[in-house]
């Protein structure tokens, strides 16, 4: 059947309360509304008050599902938006992250923290931040970031059955997206990335709503006669070093995609650790196409902020094809 | 499934404002020394029976001798930090006496005296405190939190642990330690919101030892009382005498059983006094008088409710040698078992940070080795 990302994930949610007693869903909105992208829709109606409105208080929410995932059951809560999940910052990075570590694994936290996030899609201020690395950079959480209707269900399904505590980071642009799927489907697991288009000139690295970004630039650049590869990373943390080594080995080029501001971010760090591993198959420098560092702008503002195909193909003709380096990162001496 | 439902939702009647709000004066049953206070102080509660009081009043001996053991370890070194909780043996006591061993306690950093009272071996009591990264006991088979060092964040948790009992018609109940600094953060207001809505089966005892470190508590609030906090949620507020051991009961044992009887979330205020500086670390000189500390020994738990059971015939002095001797036996294995250097093997850094470690962190616990190798 043809289904989008929302509709799957919302699938996902029902099948796991249909098996499992113990799995809840709760957040702002997500009882009767069905949450304000609809990914809890019909989810009261059927489980009653297992999927439930809390107050409107991140840090209590993710704090009372630590209590009850403490105590016997598998919290799935809602953060609404991105920037809403800030408030909880603290119950993530000081209780959700470590409890497995303070206690030497006397309490595990069976619990998902959905956040809804990134851009793209006109939202006024504080709703499209991509706040992927403040988690992926706190030890103790899984980071996931599906970019396929297929993995929205498997990745959200492995997610709530997962004995550590994830944040599912879900990109708001991608809701509507579709594709034919059968239900239930299983995908590759947790640390797993997927190359999702095959190529041997040079390889993009993408995750969340980059993937289709690199897909698109990529069939763009087959017009022109270069084979592009994209590498969808599924899950930041565990992070797939092997898939990503052996594209970049195979290619001896890479660019990064991510529409997070890239100083500090997930981007630099991919870059760092394809740098590590294979720099004695590389051609040229990693490059990335990240969002501007600049606080995410507004609606008329975000296309010149969003990595799009023509800024990914503009970097792949960085990649020093005739040798000739990138003059963005010469001294001028250099450049001369 | 019915019955449970109806318990996850609060009664249909809400409690009236004046139902919320704490009594007048902190309830007290006891004088400064021990005698009867005069009228009513304890308003509504019943005193508690004089075997539970002779419990408090042995736990309290050792807790207390227990505490400043702690504080001479750390002085040796042993420990890396301790920060007291000495005079407020009646709360620490008190809260652990409240409790069945199938409720929860959530206690924070300042609360060691509280988790041997609940019988978690001292040792690993004060785990944290020697410098390790774990709490030293296990919570699921403790029914005790890890101890919490960011303030009120362990009260949500109470909450969460609460709503899931009774979600599945268990009568559990959860009390969480805060202290009077801990009321300021949005944490607390949060649980008590919860707590509220949810009707979950919570008990919040604000330690108000006076200080937030060196911040006093008129810098915390502008409340009549930080009982009254509960008020604005919907929240039962109480105040006690936090020094009178049997006012501390009483008031804890009722909140205790209204909660697991489905009356809803309690907050109680115990007024008491942080005797020994903040921690080891601290210069209390800088922040308030020697008189205001010598008043407030004056009106020591310990000595008001040895007092008092002296006064009832329910103490004699084989009692009270009994109950020094085995705090000094207590104090003696503490000494003993904490003389030894503190071990750590590197290996447990990449343990427990998830239950299986991720390819990252096996290729780094592997460098490490390696490193130890050379």
């Amino acid at each position: 059947m043809t289904l989008s990302i929302g509709k799957a994930l919302n699938a996902a949610l029902r099948d796991a309360m249909r098996e499992d007693d113990t799995v809840l869903m709760f957040g702002e909105d997500v009882g009767a509304l069905g949450g304000v992208f609809r990914v809890t829709d019909g989810l009261a109606a059927e489980f009653g008050d297992r999927c439930f409105d809390t107050p409107l208080a991140e840090a209590g929410i993710v704090g009372m599902a630590v209590g009850m995932a403490m105590n016997g059951f598998r919290p799935v809560v809602e953060m609404q938006f991105d920037a809403f999940a800030y408030p909880a910052f603290e119950q993530i990075a000081s209780h959700v992250a470590k409890m497995r570590n303070r206690t030497r694994g006397a309490v595990n936290l069976p619990m998902v923290i959905r956040v809804p996030y990134a851009g793209g899609i006109g939202g006024v201020e504080h709703h499209s931040d991509s706040s992927e690395a403040y988690y992926a950079h706190t030890p103790g959480l899984k980071v996931v970031t599906p970019a396929t209707v297929a993995d929205a269900y498997s990745l959200l399904r492995e997610a709530i059955a997962d004995p550590d505590p994830v944040v599912f980071m879900e990109a708001k642009k991608l809701y509507w997206a579709k594709d034919e799927v059968s239900l239930p489907v299983t995908t590759a697991p947790f640390g797993t990335a997927e190359v999702r288009r095959e190529g041997t000139d040079a390889t993009l690295v993408a995750y969340g709503p980059a993937v289709p970004v690199a897909l698109e630039a990529a069939a763009a650049a087959a017009e022109d006669g270069r084979s592009l590869e994209v590498v969808d990373l599924r899950t930041l943390v565990p992070f797939d070093d092997s898939a990503v080594a052996e594209s970049v080995r195979k290619t001896g080029r890479c660019v990064v995609v991510a529409e997070a501001t890239g100083f500090a971010g997930v981007s630099a760090e991919i870059a760092a650790r394809v740098q590590e591993r294979c720099f004695h198959s590389l051609w040229a420098p990693v490059l990335r196409v990240t969002g501007w560092d600049v606080p995410y702008p507004p609606p008329v503002l975000e296309k010149y902020h969003l990595p799009g195909v023509d800024r990914v193909l503009d970097t792949v003709d960085r990649l020093q094809w005739d040798d000739v380096p990138d003059p963005r990162f010469l001294v001028p001496e250099q450049a001369t | 499934m019915t019955t449970q439902a109806e318990h996850r939702m609060p009664p249909a009647t809400l409690p009236a404002d004046a139902d919320l709000l704490p009594s007048a004066e902190p309830i007290r049953f006891l004088d400064d020394d021990g005698g009867p206070a005069p009228g009513d102080a304890h308003g509504r509660y019943e005193r508690p029976a004089p075997e539970l009081l002779r419990r408090a009043y042995a736990a309290m001996v050792l807790g207390r001798r227990f505490d400043a053991q702690a504080t001479a370890l750390t002085k040796q070194g042993r420990l890396a930090v301790y920060p007291s909780s000495r005079g407020q043996e009646a709360c620490q006591i008190g809260a652990v006496l409240a409790l069945r061993e199938a409720d929860w306690l959530f206690p924070t950093y300042r609360d060691t005296m509280a988790l041997a009272a609940r019988g978690i071996d001292a040792a690993d009591a004060l785990t944290l405190l020697r410098g390790s990264w774990h709490c030293g006991y296990d919570p699921m088979a403790t029914r005790t939190a890890p101890q919490c060092t960011p303030l009120a964040t362990h009260a949500p948790h109470a909450v969460g642990v609460a709503y899931a009992a009774r979600r599945r018609g268990e009568d559990t109940v959860a009390l969480v330690l805060i202290g009077d600094g801990g009321t300021s953060e949005g944490d607390f207001h949060e649980a008590l919101n919860f707590a509220a809505v949810f009707h979950a089966p919570v008990v919040f005892l604000v330690q108000n030892n006076g200080y937030a470190i060196s911040v006093p508590l008129s810098r915390q609030t502008a409340a009549p009382s930080l009982a009254h906090k509960g008020a604005g949620y919907g929240v039962r507020g109480e105040r006690v005498d936090g020094n009178d051991p049997l006012a501390v009961l009483a008031v804890l044992t009722e909140a205790v059983e209204s909660a697991r009887a489905g009356g809803g979330p309690v907050l109680v205020e115990a007024h008491t006094y942080r005797i020994e500086p903040h921690t080891n670390a601290d210069d209390d000189a800088r922040y308030r008088d020697h008189d205001e500390v010598e008043t407030w020994k004056r009106r020591d738990p310990i000595a008001r409710l040895e007092a008092y059971l002296r006064s009832q015939g329910e103490l004699t002095d084989d009692d009270v040698s009994a109950a020094r001797e085995a705090a000094e036996a207590y104090a003696a294995d503490v000494r003993a078992r904490l003389g030894e250097e503190p071990s750590g093997d590197p290996a447990d850094l990449f343990a427990h940070v998830y239950a299986a470690p991720t390819p990252q962190l096996r290729e780094q616990a592997g460098w490490l080795a390696e490193e130890l190798a050379r």
